[in-house]
């Protein structure tokens, strides 16, 4: 009896000790942050054969993306500037690889759509929307320089004739790992703007993907890990914070949760408020002249990976002893001489120039005249000066080119660079041919004569915040020869350009003539004293 | 020689503690102005600053003694016997002759040290002074909605600030070297130290100033 009593209570507390076990100790469900998992929607569980089909599915749930995605400047490459300016990549021409146009089944594997292969693309077409190339998040999703944005969804030849077998993407576990954009998806284009990583903005680059802090103290992977929607806050896929129209001078206060606020989310101040240093005030006194990337940005091209700072076209085309296309590599094995492309400066931990800039870009379009009385050719131009109120002084990159333009017609020119056909330059490096058909694609005049003209274009320094022990110090720019040196226009302490000559002079020869005085009158003291005695 | 006690405590300290300030100030003062690196500019401004609120705080007490005590009366100019001071200075300091003021308690100060002294107290103070101020104060006063506060630009604030810099400076040496010409080098000296100035007895003491 009390044996079987024991038994029964040894398997009762068998039983009954787990369930109290797992009464304390419940194992948590792993918390979604996001309230749906894309692998279970049905329109997911397919197989695709192109990016067009995924995005058809994507349009099942999300109705109005496709609409939304067609009033951005990404799916336009068009924007026109409060002057009335037409900008946009679809247009403009830069002094890195000229222009897009004619070249778009290179270039246009950065638009966020399928196809834009030239001027024949439809534009209203919601499934042409790429959804993926911001929303990937396997890292695996590939737009191919020369299939116009499309993706190659079956192993195939590509480039076609080169023999390459090229192993499709899996559209299908890539569509069902969707989420929020990411350093990785905007870096896809922007880190590699130019052709190149780094080679266009200076201050956006690969390092950015998993930035150090000392890189980017915002981005910083292992502390605040920003992505750069972070800053770039979106509605309905409108993303703010355009170089086309810069915020200059933000006079707002720090953006609270909740309100309505009409400065844009991307600016310092929308964060940081108009009084940031706490420690030394006095460094508040600088923000209605400074803009905050000037002392916070102390270097560009800080992670490691060059930018180009000049690009000279003019000598492309040289052949090795081998007879194939000349390249030339630095140290560090980045190239500095390319056939296709001509002679390159790079630059590492580049200090920026500084100019007074009001938000207002001017630009050089296609049809503006240009001329070699007039060099080097402002790509665009920063308007600002210390006395307009709307300015303040910013960082910049300034981008050195020597690129081809019709000295009869003065006007710059597009030429054709990309393709497999005849004329694309970087297939036959023939100046006449590429020029002639990239004027023909874009329907403008060209004499049939080319030379080379020299070429700035700015860009704003405004990524790459360094942490503040890294930030500039007080004798950087309070000296002779200091950072903002060529800034004019205001006065700095310290900086000897900036005094009054004539003071100085009188005054320090008032100081030394009288300390001559007293001395000549000590003297004669002296010897007259001891005479005297 | 009879001794009589000219400088009171607070005067002295007064005295000494602004002398050092104003150097202390020309030295990082012209180091911000560029002139030359010592300190390192960042240091230079926040010590600069530093001492110019010490120093405005040590002119409200001096100002409060000056009025409270009645001494602002030493600085009362004089045409009397400056001729007589200013041959001395010129020619009789040569020759060894008296010196033709005799120093007393009512009267502390020679009438070209009055004018000297005046000259600093209501120009080249006040001016260091609103200036300094105003420096210090710019985006506020560029801030300002009164069109003459505003228009001012930091290049003008920084030249009368210099400026007036320059007359310190000027004056620095020059008092320096004149604190060595009692009758002996280091006797004004002592008397700024210990409060005790040796005088002729048998000289007439100089009619005090009203």
């Amino acid at each position: 009896m009390r044996t079987g009593i024991f038994v029964v209570a040894l398997l009762a507390s068998m039983l009954l000790a787990p369930a109290v076990n797992a009464a304390s100790e419940p194992v948590p469900a792993k918390l979604l942050k996001s309230t749906s998992d894309h692998t279970k929607f049905k329109a997911l569980q397919q197989e695709f054969n192109s990016g067009p089909e995924v995005t058809k599915a994507c349009l099942s749930c999300h109705t109005e993306a496709a609409k939304q995605l067609h009033q951005t400047e990404h799916w336009k490459w068009e924007y026109k500037n409060p002057q009335g300016q037409l900008l946009g990549k679809k247009t403009l021409i830069n002094n890195f690889c000229i222009s897009p146009a004619s070249n778009e089944g290179a270039c246009n594997s950065c638009h966020i759509g399928y196809g834009w292969k030239d001027d024949t693309f439809d534009f209203t077409s919601e499934v042409n929307v790429d959804c993926i190339v911001c929303h990937d998040t396997t890292g695996n999703y590939r737009k191919p320089a020369g299939l116009a944005g499309n993706v190659i969804a079956k192993t195939m030849e590509f480039p076609p004739g080169s023999g390459k077998i090229v192993k499709g993407i899996n559209l299908k576990k890539i569509a069902q790992s969707v989420a929020k954009t990411s350093r990785d998806t905007c870096g896809a284009c922007h880190f590699y703007g130019g052709g190149g990583d780094g080679v266009k903005h200076g201050d956006m680059d690969s390092s950015l993907a998993a930035p150090e802090k000392e890189v980017d103290v915002h981005m910083d992977a292992l502390g605040l890990n920003f992505t750069c929607a972070t800053c770039h806050m979106t509605k309905g896929h409108q993303v703010p914070g355009s170089r086309y129209a810069p915020t200059a001078q933000d006079k707002g206060a720090a953006h609270l949760r909740g309100k309505e606020y009409k400065t844009i989310p991307t600016t310092c101040q929308a964060c940081h408020g108009q009084a940031p240093h706490k420690k030394i005030a006095k460094l508040n006194d600088h923000t209605d002249k400074v803009a905050c990337q000037t002392c916070h940005i102390p270097a560009f091209a800080r992670g490691g990976v060059p930018t180009k700072m000049s690009w000279d076209w003019s000598t492309a085309g040289k052949m090795g002893p081998d007879g194939k296309p000349l390249t030339i590599k630095d140290a560090k094995g980045h190239p500095i001489y390319m056939a296709i492309k001509g002679d390159f400066v790079l630059g590492e931990d580049v200090v920026p120039d500084y100019r007074w800039f009001n938000g207002t870009v001017t630009y050089t379009l296609r049809s503006d005249k240009v001329d070699k009385n007039n060099e080097p050719v402002q790509i665009n131009r920063y308007e600002g000066s210390a006395s307009d109120g709307k300015s303040l002084i910013w960082p910049v990159k300034i981008m050195r080119g020597k690129q081809p333009f019709d000295p009869v017609n003065k006007t710059l020119v597009v030429p054709h660079t990309a393709g497999n056909d005849d004329t694309a330059y970087w297939t036959n490096f023939n100046w006449d041919k590429a020029i002639a058909k990239g004027m023909a694609t874009i329907g403008e005049p060209y004499s049939g004569k080319f030379d080379f003209i020299s070429t700035e274009s700015t860009w704003p320094i405004t990524h790459m915040v360094a942490p503040a022990k890294n930030a500039l110090r007080c004798r950087d720019c309070h000296a002779s020869g200091g950072r903002l040196e060529k800034v004019p226009d205001i006065y700095i302490p310290g900086r000897g350009s900036d005094h009054a000559r004539w003071l100085d002079t009188a005054g320090w020869a008032i100081a030394v003539l009288t300390l001559l005085g007293v001395l000549g009158h000590g003297l004669g003291r002296v010897i007259l004293s001891k005479r005297n005695h | 020689m009879a001794r009589i006690y000219i400088f009171k405590r607070f005067e002295r300290f007064w005295h000494w503690a602004q002398a050092a300030l104003i150097i202390f100030m020309l030295l990082t003062g012209f180091e911000i102005h560029g002139s030359y690196a010592l300190l390192g500019w960042e240091k230079a401004a926040d010590l600069h600053t530093t001492a110019a609120w010490t120093l405005i705080g040590l002119w409200l007490f001096a100002i409060f003694w000056h009025f409270t005590t009645g001494e602002w009366r030493q600085y009362i100019p004089t045409s009397k016997n400056i001729v007589a001071v200013m041959n001395y200075y010129s020619v009789g300091i040569f020759t060894g002759a008296p010196h033709p003021f005799r120093v007393s308690q009512l009267s502390k100060h020679n009438p070209l040290q009055r004018l000297a002294y005046l000259l600093v107290k209501l120009f080249i103070n006040p001016l260091i002074w609103v200036s300094g101020l105003a420096y210090l104060y710019y985006n506020e006063l560029a801030a300002s909605k009164i069109a003459a506060l505003s228009g001012i630009s930091l290049g003008t604030i920084a030249l009368a600030h210099t400026a007036a810099a320059f007359m310190m400076l000027a004056f620095l040496i020059g008092h320096l070297y004149l604190s060595t010409t009692g009758h002996t080098p280091l006797a004004h000296i002592k008397a700024m130290i210990t409060g005790w100035e040796d005088v002729d007895a048998d000289k007439p003491a100089a009619v005090p100033a009203k």
